[in-house]
């Protein structure tokens, strides 16, 4: 959409597409600065104390300082590391998380790529980051590093399983793997939305609502485990690995790392928005519509579905400084003795509901 | 053809959760641990060595440095034991205020130990809530002594200064603000289905292993042996007290898990706030400093003392020849048997599990090292 936009303007398929694939840095970065900051004080007030308090009003510039602070930092690379493969990988775990955006609907008006497969197509581009993860473990030579990547391929690919089975339930609810078709679905108010049985007709759409709901708490489960959060960050387990397959980066690739995970969260969390809650759709309907301003409704939905992803960033901070972590064998265990036996039957309940 | 081979994995001196410069020296076949060797000494002051060139009360402030979070208690052992070879009686107000600030000190040690813990576990928040009840304590011990870690405060024969006035309403008020925070982080942690997952059935220490190896404290209590040298080799004024001795049970697991060594500590916080509560309410009137000895010149002899330090049985050698210096100074450190332990209880556990194992044990290398 966008992009055809930005062809017809220009007339350049090179100029448009790049200029399409900066797109959604412009507002990855400062949300990242603002994820990080938010962190620090939900941390901070989570655990009776205040957070940065020094670096502009409330410590607002403090991400700001930090990121200079990295700039600035040596570009340490041991030397006994496999360096291409080390400069490589941060860039290969940014890459898959930041590719996942193409397909993200933020508004109506704005997607990278409408493409029909577009959630299929975020689970698929999303697994560069297991390749990445281990190259950074391997190409480290640091036994730590090294567990930490084997611990994490393991479980991002054992958690992407009920993930991809709850959201097949939700294509054999909706019909659809284009997420802006899905949002488009969910239209008009919450009661449409798929944790609410989405804009099912009659009785099936109560009938769904439990089953949606526990689909829901899966992938939610399991999108924390595929970002690395508490109570699943055991890739970076701090006491156990030091922190895992990043202990050997430092300066910018550290940073590439920490924007890596942060624009995941946002990622996982613009998914399950837009699977479940009406992604960009307003909860209410629209001011837009009901002054005539119409300009005014993109503005909208941008708003709504930054507020949906960032209250899901929230909730995965909330959790991370409440709960103790797993075992990586406790960790496998939930994955596969429940949610994934959870999600199967969940999928194979939902689907004889429709097709009753 | 495909062949396995052991991986030796070092962790630390600089590891976030060796608590201190403890180097582990791991032999995993994959996660499962083999076998665990500690290396120990980066902490190394030559303790015991420098007492024999020091008078009895200048080594005070050395003893401090041991178990640096449990500096009270430490100079209270070495005080009793100088006063037992000096045959001193010291008057009764220095026996509760020495009570009130072992106690104190048991649980600001205990509060770092359960929230080190639960950071080992990966539960951040509990860690800074402890630490935040502990600045409480040590804000107590800063109005007594003015020093909030190594403290210098219990002297042979006394103490260096009398209480501040106000001193037992703020420990009252102390009390009484920390007993809700307690249940507090039990309901945060210690209940906490993922923190018992984790610890319990986790590093069991069989009760005959543990006296085999000398363990003492909470962890030889947690394996399921009422043993206590506050009650069975009664020292000071503890006979006086009211409080229980609080043993493994396996609540959720085997006994003696890391779960029981655990719980065992937050019983103890609560015997503890008994036990001030006791000694608040009864301290006497009277001089702190009527007992203190002009020039600390014990008669040629030699002692063994040993009290109940918060991590286990802290016994102090001394050989007098009669000198203001002692001949010799031996400790033993309950870390450092607790610390020998370390090995049978990880073998066939996970790296993950040698994290929970270490923390639940609860040394401190300032006394494995001395």
């Amino acid at each position: 959409m966008i992009y055809e936009f930005l062809y017809n303007l220009i007339g350049s398929h090179i100029v448009a597409s790049f200029i399409s694939a900066v797109f959604p840095l412009a507002f990855l970065v400062p949300f990242a600065l603002f994820a990080v900051y938010l962190e620090r004080k939900v941390s901070g007030h989570m655990q009776d104390r205040l957070g940065p308090m020094r670096v502009g009003w409330h410590g607002w510039l403090q991400t700001v300082a930090d990121i200079i602070k990295l700039v600035q930092k040596e570009d340490i690379t041991a030397s006994a590391t496999d360096k291409k493969l080390f400069n490589f990988a941060p860039v290969l775990v940014f890459a898959g998380s930041y590719a996942a955006f193409a397909a993200i609907p933020f508004t109506s008006i704005y997607i990278g790529s409408n493409i029909d497969l577009g959630i299929l197509y975020i689970v698929a581009v999303s697994s560069f980051v297991v390749a990445g993860i281990l190259m950074a473990g391997w190409a480290s030579n640091n036994k730590y590093s090294l567990l930490g990547a084997m611990r994490s391929a393991a479980q991002i690919v054992s958690y992407e399983i009920p993930t991809v089975l709850v959201i097949l339930s939700i294509i054999v609810i909706s019909g659809t793997l284009n997420l802006m078709t899905l949002s488009e679905q969910q239209s008009s108010s919450f009661y449409n939305w798929m944790i609410f049985g989405g804009a099912v007709a009659g009785w099936k759409k109560f009938v769904l609502i439990p089953f949606v709901m526990i689909g829901f708490l899966v992938i939610y489960i399991s999108s924390l485990a595929e970002v690395n959060r508490t109570p699943f960050d055991i890739p970076e387990a701090e006491s156990e690995l030091v922190s895992g397959y990043h202990t050997e980066y430092s300066g910018m690739k550290f940073a590439m790392f920490f924007l890596a995970e942060y624009a995941n969260m946002f990622a996982v969390s613009a998914v399950v928005v837009a699977l479940f809650l009406g992604g960009y759709q307003s909860p209410f309907g629209y001011l837009g519509n009901t002054t005539g301003l119409t300009w005014l409704i993109p503005v909208e939905q941008f708003f709504w579905f930054a507020a949906k992803g960032i209250f899901f960033v929230f909730v995965q901070m909330w959790l991370r400084w409440t709960l103790p972590r797993l075992r990586v064998d406790q960790l496998m265990v939930v994955c596969w003795k429940y949610l994934i036996p959870i999600s199967f039957a969940n999928l194979v309940i939902i689907a004889l509901i429709m097709v009753l | 053809m495909l062949k396995t081979e052991q991986m030796v994995l070092n962790m630390g001196p600089q590891h976030p959760s060796t608590h201190g410069v403890l180097r582990l020296e791991l032999e995993l076949d994959g996660e499962v641990i083999n076998s665990v060797t500690p290396h120990i000494g980066y902490l190394h002051r030559c303790f015991e060595k420098h007492c024999e060139a020091m008078t009895y009360p200048q080594i005070i402030p050395y003893v401090d440095r041991m178990d640096y979070l449990a500096a009270m208690y430490n100079e209270f052992g070495f005080a009793l034991a100088v006063e037992r070879l000096m045959d001193i009686k010291v008057p009764e107000r220095v026996e509760y205020i020495r009570v009130i600030m072992g106690e104190l000190q048991r649980i600001a040690s205990h509060l770092v130990a359960v929230g080190t813990y639960g950071l080992d576990i990966g539960a951040f928040t509990p860690f800074l809530y402890c630490f935040r009840d502990r600045e409480k304590i040590l804000t107590l011990f800063e109005m007594t002594c003015g020093a909030r870690l190594l403290y210098n405060y219990i002297w042979i024969g006394g103490l260096s200064h009398d209480i501040h006035p106000d001193f037992i309403r703020y420990t009252k008020e102390f009390i009484d603000y920390f007993k809700p925070n307690l249940k507090e982080l039990n309901d945060l942690l210690t209940y906490n289905k993922i923190f018992i997952d984790r610890t319990a059935n986790v590093g069991i220490l069989p009760l005959e292993t543990a006296i085999n190896y000398g363990v003492t404290g909470p962890n030889l209590r947690a394996s399921g042996l009422r043993w206590d040298l506050r009650l069975d080799d009664p020292y000071s004024i503890y006979d006086k007290f009211e409080f229980d001795i609080p043993v493994g049970q396996g609540w959720h697991g085997t006994i003696g898990d890391c779960w029981d060594r655990y719980y065992i500590r937050i019983l103890e916080m609560e015997e503890s706030l008994k036990i001030l509560e006791q000694a608040i309410a009864q301290i006497p009137e009277g001089d702190i400093s009527s007992a203190i000895p002009k020039r600390v010149k014990p008669p040629e002899g030699q002692i063994y003392t040993r009290v109940e330090n918060p991590r286990g049985e802290l016994g102090y050698f001394i050989i007098s020849k009669g000198q203001l210096q002692p001949h010799r100074v031996k400790v033993r450190a309950p870390s450092f048997v607790s610390l020998s332990v370390l090995n049978e209880l990880c073998k066939g556990h996970l790296v993950a599990d040698v994290v929970a194992i270490l923390g639940s044990i609860d040394i401190v290398l300032g006394e494995i090292d001395r």
